[in-house]
């Protein structure tokens, strides 16, 4: 064995720094590490503490660097810290920077494999035998790389005090229980361990205790937890074109709905899933479904989304339910595809051509993904309208420990569908577009319906009550006015912001989304500094009363959001001019998830002008 | 309105479903007079009425152009969508699954279907989506006045547009490359065969490309253009004698000569008929069918019928395993939504 190298780090011997500190992981894209990352997460979040897990990958699929930073937080913040005090390099072609990246005091790992020179003094600094451990656990030749990843587990697990139960609980859950792959990492884990213990010294504050911060919640990602939810909405047909950060939504109903919705002695499946030959064909694909009355869906993102735009036009004008989740990355186009962002408010909600406003859904957690899943179905049903389940990459595909998914609360809502029989029952005639509650929204039939009279003719040209063909302006006019009426209809059916308040607070703040950790945990730093902040997470557009009444509640409310051009607060704008002076925006758009600290040092910094 | 059969004139024709012609129209068409698509809407009229078909039991769709307004003007009865220019064929392939026991019959152009749908027409072939798929084929885009479209000969000459200087676009000759399973041509101006091929497309388990000479009588109709009346006129030269025999009628062979005939046995039971021309044609075979779409173009005749047929390979409806006879639309929603003990399932599997 070699002679481990151990660097005493002359300025943090003080008190331990326990559940509450930031580790990343730099390797290779493709190199095995990620099955590494997660057991790390997964046995942390069963020790009882809470920690949330970011993968900073590049659009690559194998060689690229890539990042992984878990979080570890006594008080329960979730949110991306800007400091790293315990660092693993496996990547030479990253070491130099990952090796400054340490924060003064820290603790820096590194394969010995990576012959550097050390620069620092005012860390601990610890290099270990990766390969030789893969190599003596017994593990294959062939599997040895793969796996080499596994040592750095068995080292963190020594010098951070990580439970090896729970790693091997982690494991078992990785692989389902398949006995050969744990016994191979484990045994890669195992040895890694004990020769940490033999050869390491632990000189660094940095360390992990169990908690009970975690019972009641699960670790899920947005991407399935919207997938399950879409099964418990009743999915019956989807049509998707892969895209990153998307596909794992598709693929995880694919995945699922059989053990959910194939029931013994059922003489067919509920539901349809295609893989479309771009997304163009996804959503016309959806588009058809929805109209011949399926709960369909699609998922995709920004680009996708602008390919899906005249269809967009077309299913809100002609009034069908579609559900499409765009799970948002950096773009224009390629953009930084594996980024995280939320720069397609504006552009999704005016999505068409024309005069066209489209509802929005933003999920705010893995947990609140689930529901709007099945949620998206009810609302777009009932409204007859494409429905945008606004996600990101943060939370569509990194892991997040969240309340448990819940049961629905509500039956399902059809909406305003009429069968034979119901049309037998009406009292006068039935009229595609006829505003007959008063509400805006009309009453549909689909494909199918036997009943003379049922069918109408869909259409993207100008149309009367009846659905027929008119060009007259007076039909149109109506019409447009209508589904104005429709979209203030959707107001009530939408899901009503979350609100958190303090005492006395005359400063507000509006964010959606994944920015909420970030924007929870600062406002906890802002009041310790003497700020009080109230904060409305945004759910949905169109806004419900309750976002009128923030604004005008508070002398200034700051409008946070990640894309450069303040997107919502644009469209908070629009929505209440009359309040104009009292938003401002404050943005942030380099692709990594949003940080309390600069949520709270832009704000202060604004406050101070 | 029940009360109608008693008083129906005697002079009206009542179909086996007790339908008359009458219920198989549309809106009053608003082409031009003399556009093939009007002929080729009449005889959808014509093919459905004859077949006993239930207008709510088909669904209609189409993309944009003049061919694809068309559907407005036939089956009032029956459900529809005029959708978006080129991408019919999404629309339709996502809207099949509400009802699998519906049948599908989709109108387009050839813009619609050859330029901006190249992509879809191609994917709906490879799925075999079930369902009739007619391009109104007149070398032009009728709806924005008369520019070329991918199927216009090389050299044609247009008033307007000057000289068409690209190679053209075979419809037939596409599907078969995509692999759609049966591939059919026909002409306007033969308003027999057109039915009969109509006939057999909707009796077909899979995707039915029949492409048709539509001559727009507006911008593209000189006697030497390749989408004309006159042209068609002169050139058409069909594969065989084509005869659709519903199930319900015995096939009668008696006056044909043996070894003079072959015969396709239909999805739904029916029968084609073909009877021999000029040559001993296998509609069967893909390397015959590519064989005489190539002559065709060589010898510069509008060759017409059934080109190939494939009546095994299963629709995009079977591969889906959906219920017999029950259409997902009328799932309940006990058959929708897991039960309550599957959130513990659901949650289960999360860590
Ligand atoms: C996205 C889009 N681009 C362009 C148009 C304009 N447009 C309408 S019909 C048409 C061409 C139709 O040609 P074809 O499909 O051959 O039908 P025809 O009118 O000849 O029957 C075009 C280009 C449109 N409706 N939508
Ligand atoms: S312009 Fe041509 S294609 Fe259009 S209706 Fe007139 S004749 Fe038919
Ligand atoms: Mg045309």
């Amino acid at each position: 064995m070699t002679t481990p190298q151990v660097k005493e780090a002359k300025t943090s011997q003080g008190k331990a720094v326990v559940n509450d500190f930031s580790m990343t992981v730099a390797t290779m894209n493709g190199s095995g590490s990620q099955t590494s990352n997660v057991t790390l997460l997964r046995a942390l979040f069963k020790m009882g503490i809470p920690v949330s897990g970011k993968n900073l990958f590049p659009s690559n699929i194998q060689g690229l660097p890539t990042w992984y930073t878990i979080r570890v937080s006594k008080d329960g913040y979730l949110a991306r810290r800007e400091t790293h005090e315990v660092v693993v390099a496996m990547n030479p072609d990253t070491f130099v920077a990952d090796l400054a990246s340490v924060a003064p005091g820290g603790a820096f790992f590194y394969g010995d494999h990576l012959k550097f020179e050390i620069n620092r003094d005012d860390i601990s600094v610890h290099s270990f035998p990766a390969k030789l451990l893969a190599k003596e656990s017994g593990a294959p030749a062939n599997l040895r790389d793969y796996v080499a990843n596994m040592a750095y587990v068995g080292v963190l697990a020594h010098m951070l005090d990580i439970d090896m139960d729970k790693i091997r609980e982690a494991l078992e859950y990785h692989f389902d229980g398949k006995e050969k792959p744990i016994a191979l990492n484990m045994g890669v884990i195992d040895a890694a361990f004990a020769w940490s213990t033999a050869n390491l010294k632990k000189t660094d504050p940095y360390r992990v205790e169990p908690m009970d911060k975690t019972s009641g919640f699960i670790m899920a990602d947005g991407n399935t937890a919207g997938a399950l939810g879409a099964i418990f909405g009743g999915v019956q047909f989807v049509a998707w074109y892969p895209i990153t950060p998307a596909s794992s939504f598709a693929e995880a109903i694919s995945q699922n709905i059989s053990a959910f919705r194939d029931k013994e002695g059922q003489d067919g499946k509920t539901y349809a899933i295609v893989q479309a030959e771009d997304e163009l064909a996804a959503i016309g694909m959806t588009v058809g479904a929805g109209w011949s009355g399926l709960r369909s869906v699609t998922s995709t993102s920004g680009p996708g989304i602008s390919l899906m735009t005249e269809f967009a036009g077309l299913a809100y004008y002609a009034e069908i339910p579609v559900v499409v989740w765009d799970v948002q990355r950096v773009g224009p186009s390629t953009g930084l595809p594996t980024r995280t962002s939320q720069g397609d408010i504006l552009s999704t909600h005016f999505l068409g051509h024309g005069d066209t406003q489209q509802i929005l859904m933003i999920p705010g957690s893995a947990q609140e993904c689930f529901e709007f899943g099945w949620r998206s179905f009810d609302i777009s049903e009932r409204m007859q309208t494409p429905v945008f389940v606004m996600s990101d990459l943060d939370l569509g595909m990194n892991q997040w420990m969240t309340k448990p998914f819940e049961y629905p609360d509500q039956p399902m809502d059809r909406g305003k569908i009429l069968w034979e029989k119901d049309l037998e029952a009406l009292k006068e005639p039935w009229m595609r577009y006829k505003d007959v509650d008063g509400d805006g929204v009309p009453y549909r039939t689909a494909p199918g319906n036997r009943a003379p009279q049922s069918a109408w003719f869909a259409r993207g040209t100008g149309h009367d009550e009846s659905a027929k063909y008119s060009e007259r302006a007076d039909h149109w006019e109506a019409n447009m006015d209508r589904l104005v009426r429709k979209y203030q209809t959707a107001s009530q059916y939408v899901p009503a912001p979350v609100l958190q308040t303090r005492a006395g607070a005359k400063i507000g703040v509006i964010a959606y989304g994944s920015a909420d950790p970030a924007i929870l945990e600062a406002g906890d730093y802002l009041a310790a500094d003497g700020l009080a902040t109230d904060y409305l997470r945004l759910r949905a557009v169109p806004f419900t009363d309750e976002v009128r009444d923030f604004i005008a509640a508070h002398d200034k409310t700051y409008v946070v959001e990640m894309n450069r051009d303040g997107q919502m607060h644009k469209l908070l704008l629009l929505e209440y001019p009359e309040m104009a002076a009292k938003l401002s925006s404050l943005v942030k758009y380099d692709g990594l998830p949003l940080s309390a600290l600069w949520v709270k040092e832009s704000l202060q910094a604004e406050e101070q002008k | 309105m029940s009360d109608t059969t008693e008083t129906a004139m005697p002079n009206i024709q009542l179909n086996l479903v007790g339908l008359s012609k009458n219920d198989y129209r549309g809106a009053q068409t608003t082409l031009c007079a003399g556009c093939g698509h009007n002929s080729i809407s009449n005889q959808i009229i014509a093919a459905a009425y004859e077949l006993n078909i239930v207008p709510e039991d088909v669904i209609k769709l189409s993309g944009i152009g003049c061919s694809s307004k068309s559907p407005a003007y036939f089956l009032n009865r029956s459900f529809g969508f005029n959708s978006l220019h080129g991408r019919m064929p999404s629309v339709a392939t996502g809207a099949m699954f509400g009802d699998h026991t519906l049948k599908a019959l989709a109108v387009s152009g050839d813009g619609d279907t050859t330029n901006i749908g190249m992509g879809q027409f191609k994917h709906i072939m490879r799925r075999n989506a079930p369902m009739v798929y007619i391009v109104e084929n007149n070398g032009v885009y009728g709806l924005t006045k008369g520019q070329f479209s991918a199927t216009a000969e090389m050299g044609l000459r247009l008033k307007y547009q000057g000289i068409n200087h690209y190679f053209p676009v075979d419809v037939v000759q596409e599907a078969m490359a995509s692999g759609a399973t049966f591939v059919a041509r026909s002409f306007a101006g033969d308003a027999n065969q057109v039915k009969a091929l109509i006939k057999a497309g909707l009796s077909h388990n899979g995707l039915a490309i029949i492409d048709i000479i539509s001559p727009c009588v507006t911008f593209n109709n000189n006697d030497d253009s390749r989408h004309s009346y006159g042209w068609g006129r002169e050139h058409q030269e069909p594969l065989h004698d084509f005869t659709y025999v519903p199930r319900e009628q015995e096939i009668q062979l008696g006056e044909f000569p043996e070894g003079t005939t072959r015969q396709v046995e239909m999805h739904d039971g029916s029968t084609i008929v073909l009877k021999k021309l000029d040559r001993d044609y296998d509609p069967t075979s893909r390397a015959a069918a590519m064989r005489v779409i190539e002559e065709s173009q060589d010898e510069e005749v509008l060759l017409t019928g059934l080109i190939y047929v494939d009546t095994e390979r299963p629709s995009l409806t079977d591969i889906y395993e959906l219920p017999q006879g029950r259409a997902l639309n009328r799932m309940t929603d006990t058959e929708l939504r897991p039960g309550k003990d599957m959130i513990e399932k659901a949650n289960a599997m999360m860590f």
